[in-house]
């Protein structure tokens, strides 16, 4: 059988593509369904959030930083409860990372706040002594790209039913409606409007004129978006 | 069959011979600078504070590692290829206009998408996803580059004299199969500048962006089982179809047993696939997928040693060369750091061995045994088994390659070594309690103990790029000034200089 098929490239090539596709159609398609389904509590991204989470990968911050927890004492200890995989659900793409140069950062927004992001972010070693993170100080200059976010949020509310502008369930049992803007003005808006908040809690007076003229610079948005991370 | 050997055109294999040489240094070159930055952070401002964003280890990183696989890799696959091809299939590209323009087509086009992914990803255009970072208007350029590729391949089979395929187009076909296969999967993604908003406002924010078609979890497990066989038919496969190609040409020696690669093949096209879940033990994804993930890796050792072993095994009674060949020295050891690197994977994708190495240096030792000792021993071997044939010069200096081929090993230890001690010190402390059960370590402390490890991987990736750049000057220095060479010169063993 062998030799003929060295003789016949195309049922040689279709072999070998049913012997590779087979794994692929077993381990991936019986579950994808369910893993997709969002825990009690999970809301997605506000449009700041979201614009933080792309300037998080627009800097690699996944090249060092994971964001999952395994279900070990050592990492629950340090990090919070193990990830569950309904916690995930509006993640596009995941996050989990492959290298923890720097620690998990799945729940920052339990144990790290505004101000320290800030600090940490533009001199790592200031309030960390030792660390190896470079500064990330074109976060405090560049604008986040609301726009994008915004555009990011339509599409998955269009494709993918991510619940914008609906009520979510919580684990206290109350509802949480996360706000999708109706136009980009408001969206805009919106983003500038929670921007302010994180902005009240930051010293840098740059930031705080920024927002003042309307602008939001990156450092704005991805501390709102570690922040929701909890 | 003609007494006279074809006059096969090398036209397209010189092409990517110059990219896999350039993006190598390229490539090694950002390696090195990553490896300081960890040891020396200060080095991630080392052009000033204005281009701190594009000189920035998070920046970098995916730049390294998409030029050696993309780039030095790929192009090397290509290079051997349009090499290879011609001559098991017998049948020379100059004979078709066709297959001359479309390779001609794919190195330009592939060129075009090499230049447009350095400067997507030192912009910050990425989906974060490894190995597959590219937002989809370049994924749309990299399809056309494949297909060309395929085009190429299936275009001279189609044309062939010698009917029975050797083992090495076997592979090709495979690496063309596999890549396709796993990069359409894993990319499925919705570009945002579809949106319209509730206003009616359309064509907002950045027309590039785009959001993936799988969440959380089951992205994670669409991109490991991309991620890690893009692994498999990147830095295996179509390597494995270099060395049963090369060794027996360099060496004169028969392949040992046609049955070993029969079992190797076949045993590694089925078993591959199944072992991307080993990047995800203890994660969300099910348990089962874990299991399964762990125990096909571990099988994933028998096809993989086939390989190895049939390949030493080809050298049997003629050991002597690996002593006189430096040539021949490089494939040896190719081989040796692949069954090196098939066993060590294994043992990392034991749950509990995963437990410590996920997450720490360990890993980044592992592929880097595999891809500096394996990958890039065996590229570098090709090109210079090639350079005489091609260029139909004597290789410029055989003492530069021995040389080398010392400099790097001691590179590619260097780093495995302290790699190895890295991820398992990490490892171990990050679960270390005390006697009351807390945390015995901050993170911070499992980092500082790594300077010394990290200084020593810098030292022994710089020894592996200084080697890089000898081959690089051998193989130009081959081509502008080595000694003509006739065609009877050129039947196994490589013309070398002094």
């Amino acid at each position: 059988m062998f030799h003929w098929l060295e003789k016949h490239p195309f049922f040689f090539a279709v072999g070998v593509f049913l012997a590779i596709a087979f794994a692929g159609l077993v381990e991936i398609l019986p579950n994808f369904a369910q893993a997709s389904r969002p825990v009690i509590g999970t809301a997605p991204y506000s449009t700041l959030e979201l614009a933080g989470r792309q300037v998080y990968i627009k800097n690699s911050c996944n090249a060092c930083h994971s964001q999952l927890i395994r279900p070990f004492k050592s990492e629950t200890d340090r990090y919070g409860h193990y990830s569950l995989s309904g916690e995930y659900a509006y993640d596009r793409p995941f996050l989990w990372g492959s290298k923890r140069t720097g620690p998990d950062l799945m729940r920052v927004g339990n144990y790290r706040t505004t101000d320290w992001h800030e600090n940490h972010m533009k001199d790592p070693t200031g309030v960390v002594p030792g660390s190896i993170m470079p500064a990330y100080n074109w976060m405090f200059t560049n604008n986040a790209d609301i726009n994008t976010a915004y555009a990011e949020q339509l599409t998955v509310a269009q494709f993918f039913s991510v619940p914008y502008n609906k009520p979510v369930p919580m684990k206290d049992g109350s509802t949480k409606i996360v706000k999708m803007g109706a136009s980009v003005a408001e969206a805009n808006a919106d983003a500038l409007a929670e921007a302010k908040v994180i902005a009240a809690d930051m010293k840098d007076q740059n930031i705080k004129d920024a927002i003042a003229r309307g602008e939001i610079p990156e450092i704005v948005a991805i501390i709102a978006y570690l922040n929701s991370l909890k | 069959m003609e007494n006279r050997p074809l006059e096969y055109d090398y036209t397209v294999a010189k092409m990517f011979m110059l990219t896999t040489i350039l993006t190598g240094i390229v490539g090694m070159l950002i390696g090195v600078i990553l490896a300081f930055e960890l040891a020396f952070p200060g080095i991630n401002t080392i052009l000033g504070d204005g281009l701190a964003e594009y000189t920035n280890f998070s920046r970098l990183r995916p730049l390294h590692t998409d030029a050696v696989i993309f780039g030095f890799t790929l192009s090397g696959v290509f290079a051997t290829w349009y090499y290879v091809g011609q001559r098991v299939l017998k049948v020379s590209m100059a004979e078709s206009g066709f297959l001359m323009f479309i390779g001609k087509l794919h190195f330009t086009l592939y060129v075009v998408g090499v230049i447009a992914v350095i400067v997507s990803l030192l912009a910050g255009v990425t989906t974060s996803k490894e190995y597959a970072e590219f937002e989809w208007p370049i994924d749309i350029a990299i399809v056309v580059v494949w297909v060309l590729w395929g085009m190429s391949i299936f275009g001279l089979i189609g044309i062939r004299r010698e009917k029975s395929l050797y083992i090495s187009v076997w592979y090709y076909i495979a690496t063309f199969l596999g890549i396709a296969m796993l990069y359409l999967f894993n990319n499925m993604e919705i570009p945002t500048m579809l949106a319209a908003s509730p206003a009616g406002e359309t064509g907002f924010g950045a027309w590039y962006h785009s959001v993936s078609m799988y969440s959380g979890t089951n992205d994670a497990l669409v991109q490991w089982w991309y991620g890690h066989n893009a692994v498999a038919f990147g830095f295996t496969v179509p390597i494995v179809a270099m060395i049963y190609y090369f060794l027996p040409k360099e060496s004169g020696q028969a392949i040992y047993s046609y049955k070993l690669s029969l079992l190797s093949f076949w045993g590694l096209m089925f078993v591959y696939l199944w072992a991307g879940g080993h990047h995800l033990l203890f994660s969300t994804v099910p348990d089962w997928v874990q299991t399964m993930g762990s125990i096909f890796s571990v099988v994933l050792i028998l096809p993989s040693w086939g390989s190895a072993i049939n390949m030493l095994l080809t050298m049997k009674g003629e050991w002597q060369q690996v002593a006189a060949s430096p040539l021949i020295k490089f494939m040896v050891l190719a081989s040796t750091f692949y069954m090196f690197s098939t066993l060590e994977g294994p043992i990392q994708a034991i749950k509990s061995v995963n437990a410590i190495a996920h997450f720490t240096d360990w890993i980044v030792g592992h592929v880097h045994d595999g891809v500096l000792g394996w990958v890039g021993f065996m590229i570098m071997a090709a090109l210079f088994h090639m350079a005489p044939r091609v260029f139909k010069r004597e290789l410029y200096s055989k003492s530069l390659m021995a040389t080398q081929f010392w400099i790097q090993t001691l590179g590619v230890v260097l780093y495995f070594t302290s790699m190895w001690i890295a991820g398992i010190t990490q490892g171990m402390m990050w679960r270390a309690h005390d006697e009351f059960g807390n945390l015995a370590y901050s993170f911070i402390d499992t980092v500082t103990v790594l300077h010394p490890y990290y200084t020593i991987r810098g030292v022994g990736g710089l020894l592996y790029l200084v080697g890089f750049l000898m081959f690089a000057y051998n193989i130009y220095k081959t081509m502008t000034s080595g000694r003509r060479v006739e065609e009877n010169e050129l039947q196994s063993a490589s013309p070398m200089g002094a």
